[in-house]
């Protein structure tokens, strides 16, 4: 297996919108998985007592894990938009090559505003967590 | 020479068995999470500042529990499902492929295991 020639060559390939957002969909669910420990350090502190809730909050509000769960709400939103995305393809939908970019496009416009908002909401209740 | 017919040595090799079934759990799990995971995310925001006990009366409440229990379990079923993905994809090698598609389901389950019993522990009144 490791011995046979493997094709596409993705290096000789110059990016395209399409195909960024094709990895980049990938990418956003390796690292939304990876998330998921946060969600569960979430959940397990609360369910150990108010001490060890407390000390999760002190944790997650320090900045770099704050930057960290600023790239998850983009990650987050932009899997979800591209996911519908991907589900109308499921149907048979919008796979003219213009619509496939109107529709890239809105996703990448999409993440960025309710990311935008999520985070203007966050910074304005005083940082998460 | 073999007298087996085409049909019979391909059957049971392939995606015809069994593939459409990860296709649409993948889907399904999908559809389920967009109106879980708005709601969680939302939700989320407005809990930011709560106290332990304020936390724990919003997830004790039944409907909390049986979404977020639904969260959990659907989020870690879609991530199995899309991690089984990439690395089927990307590795090649048969016996590091086997040894992180192993590593990763038994991982995937004790989270979903743990968040369930937390989530289960809190609504409980146990926390």
């Amino acid at each position: 297996m490791a011995d046979n020639p493997l094709s596409p060559h993705l290096q000789v390939y110059r990016p395209q919108l399409t195909s960024v957002l094709s990895i980049t969909h990938r990418g956003t669910g390796v690292f939304l998985s990876l998330g998921t420990i946060v969600m569960l350090y979430w959940l397990v502190s609360a369910s150990l007592g108010p001490d060890a809730y407390a000390s999760m909050q002190q944790c997650l509000s320090s900045m770099p894990i704050q930057i960290v769960l600023a790239g998850w709400v983009f990650a987050f939103y932009f899997h979800l938009l591209n996911g519908v995305r991907h589900l109308f393809w499921d149907s048979g939908r919008g796979f003219e090559l213009s619509t496939a970019y109107k529709s890239g496009y809105a996703v990448m416009a999409g993440a960025l505003l309710m990311s935008a908002l999520t985070w203007g909401c966050v910074i304005s209740q005083g940082g998460a967590a | 020479m073999n007298l087996r017919s085409d049909l019979g040595r391909v059957r049971g090799l392939g995606s015809a068995k069994s593939g459409s079934h990860h296709w649409m759990h993948q889907r399904l799990s999908a559809i389920a999470l967009i109106p879980l995971a708005l709601w969680f995310v939302t939700s989320l925001m407005s809990h930011m500042g709560d106290s332990h006990g304020e936390l724990v009366d919003w997830i004790s409440s039944p409907f909390v529990t049986v979404l977020l229990l639904a969260l959990v379990t659907s989020a870690f079923y879609h991530a199995k499902l899309g991690l089984q993905v990439v690395i089927e994809d990307y590795v090649h090698a048969e016996m590091s492929k086997m040894a992180l598609l192993v590593a990763m389901k038994l991982a995937v389950a004790f989270g979903a295991l743990l968040g369930v019993v937390a989530i289960l522990k809190i609504s409980f009144g146990m926390a």
